[in-house]
């Protein structure tokens, strides 16, 4: 029983829930979204600042379960700092974790902290709480940067 | 414990679910019953019987099997009629659920002409705890005539605020539609109250009774309602199968909802005529299975008596609220005393997010729902995103309500809080 829970609730999840990073709206940003998880509630206010091509802030406001909360901090922590089209990459590498029902195997090198989530991919229901804030990530980005610049490096 | 059901253990035994386990061996304790009910066994042998030995539709088949299968639909309608005090059995129409009973009416009303018609300078009053089927339609209605939506406000306690009731139910007043038991907040509202108030003024009153009919012995007729909707999936019935009840005269004055076949009485290329009620508004094959195992649920019900399951719910409730109060943090969304209050249950418990708490419930094999249970504008009120919400049924015992209270104590430890 707790094995089983222990498998969708690791520490780094835990750890990410009770203490998120790069939470709050800051300025300046291109574009803000929000996104919200119609069966349930969960909703995220997010901005996105690029500056060169590359994803300077993600700042944020949102309510929500420990997955999607700890989801948001990683996300955060993964992308900001990194070239769009490389962020897109990682955001693609997640979304594959996600959708993979746990066969696939995460890449720590790609995403770090995120490898803590592939136990979710085993939870159908609790998939959409990990995706929202990399969902409002990829709209925001997507609008506040051309369309030809947010190509994702494997694609 | 007072006024729970007697040879509950005989009861459990109907419900053949209630024997599940899981993987890792845990029983199942259901406590989602608000969301669906579990269903008796004669419900399931009632539903296979038909498929295996009278299948046929229904009303146009000339022969033994469509006989069979008429009157056996017409005949769940007379359960179903007598189950809730229908004066006239043809004032029952059988929907998919209560959503589409809603909508039926919702829709009809704005395609009404004479005294139903709702127009630009008419109101339609709702409340704050209404489950989103009973807030869109109405939305819709108002948006589409020019009309104007006005509802009732809640109290801290969870109960409607009726200290403004004579002026938001007033001269201008077409329809007042509201849940007779909250599926979120498990107030059970003052239909007869609020209705009296509103024939004064000559506005019909609407009822969502998803939650009333599977708790309350039911008495349409003198409930002040003119039309009710309920679904059948939570009377211990199928799902696919809900309910319309309504005054005849209020029905008759409706035009149609959908047209198609055996609403007509006679059709011409060029216009229809409409058949009487119920078939009215009973367009094409309706799910007629669905039809015979809801008579068969309301039937079970009957026997074991809705006076004896409301004192069960009222039993259950009470040891939970109790129980709940034990655990540290937990706030209860909604009256806090049995008395006068359905069987849902939504509470918070600080520090954890009900998905979580749903979560580690679920790895015990305790079910419970967890989200906004399609009343976000409730949940609003209270300041909250979202509650976790358990709900027992005439199956639930005590030693289920522990399970949970354990469980929520396992969860907060879990979540490491002190």
């Amino acid at each position: 029983m707790s094995n089983e829970l222990d498998a969708l609730y690791q520490e780094i999840i835990l750890d990410h829930y009770k203490h998120p990073h790069h939470q709050g709206l800051r300025e300046p940003f291109e574009a803000e979204v929000h996104h919200v998880n119609p069966t349930c509630g969960d909703e995220v206010t997010l901005r996105v600042h690029v500056d060169d091509g590359v994803v300077t802030d993600v700042s944020y406001d949102a309510v929500g379960c420990s997955i999607s909360q700890a989801s948001t901090s990683v996300m955060a922590d993964l992308v900001i700092g990194k070239p769009v089209a490389e962020a897109m990459g990682i955001h693609q590498e997640f979304l594959t974790l996600m959708q993979g029902k746990g066969t696939v195997v995460p890449d720590e090198d790609v995403l770090e902290d995120g490898i803590a989530f592939a136990g979710v991919a085993k939870f159908p229901a609790r998939v959409k709480c990990a995706l929202l804030s990399w969902m409002a990530w990829k709209d925001a980005t997507t609008q506040a940067v051309p369309s030809d610049a947010t190509a994702s490096k494997e694609i | 414990m007072d006024g729970l059901l007697p040879e509950l253990d005989v009861i459990r035994k109907d419900f053949p679910i209630l024997e599940r386990t899981f993987d890792n061996g845990q029983p199942l304790v259901y406590l989602d019953s608000a969301n669906t009910s579990q269903k008796p066994q004669v419900v399931i042998d009632t539903m296979v019987d038909h498929l295996e030995r009278h299948n046929a539709n229904i009303s146009r088949a000339m022969h033994q099997l469509g006989a069979e299968s008429t009157e056996a639909f017409e005949g769940a309608r007379d359960k179903v009629a007598t189950f809730i005090g229908a004066p006239d059995r043809d004032e029952v129409i059988f929907t998919k659920n209560a959503t589409e009973s809603l909508n039926l009416v919702a829709n009809t009303l704005a395609w009404a002409t004479g005294d139903l018609a709702v127009g630009e300078g008419d109101e339609v009053v709702i409340t704050e705890m209404e489950h989103h089927s009973n807030i869109v339609p109405w939305q819709l209605l108002t948006q589409r005539k020019g009309a104007t939506l006005r509802w009732f406000g809640l109290t801290e306690d969870g109960r409607l605020d009726l200290s403004n009731l004579d002026e938001l139910i007033n001269e201008r007043t077409k329809v007042v539609s509201l849940t007779w038991v909250s599926n979120m907040l498990g107030t059970i509202n003052p239909i007869t109250q609020i209705a009296r108030r509103a024939h004064e003024v000559g506005a019909i009153v609407v009822v969502d009774a998803s939650q009333a009919v599977p708790q309350l012995p039911v008495d349409v007729a003198a409930s002040g309602a003119d039309l009710l909707a309920f679904t059948g999936h939570k009377v211990v019935g199928p799902t696919g199968i809900g309910v319309l009840w309504g005054k005849r005269a209020v029905l008759d004055q409706l035009p149609p909802f959908h047209g198609g076949g055996e609403m007509i009485e006679t059709v011409r290329m060029d216009i229809s005529t409409y058949a009487g009620i119920p078939h009215k508004f009973e367009a094409g094959t309706p799910p007629i299975i669905e039809a015979i195992g809801l008579g068969a649920a309301v039937d079970y019900l009957g026997h074991i008596g809705m006076e004896a399951v409301h004192a069960h719910e009222q039993a259950i409730t009470g040891y939970a609220l109790e129980g709940l109060a034990t655990v540290p943090g937990l706030k209860v969304l909604g009256p806090l005393e049995a008395r006068e209050r359905g069987g849902a249950i939504s509470f918070e418990v600080e520090g954890v997010h009900p998905h979580d708490i749903a979560q580690v419930l679920d790895s015990r094999g305790i079910a419970v729902r967890a989200g906004h249970h399609c009343a976000k504008p409730a949940h609003a009120r209270f300041g909250v995103q979202s509650s976790t919400r358990m709900s027992s049924y005439l199956y639930t015992t005590p030693s289920e309500i522990d399970a949970l209270v354990e469980g929520l104590e396992y969860t907060r430890s879990y979540f490491k809080l002190g």
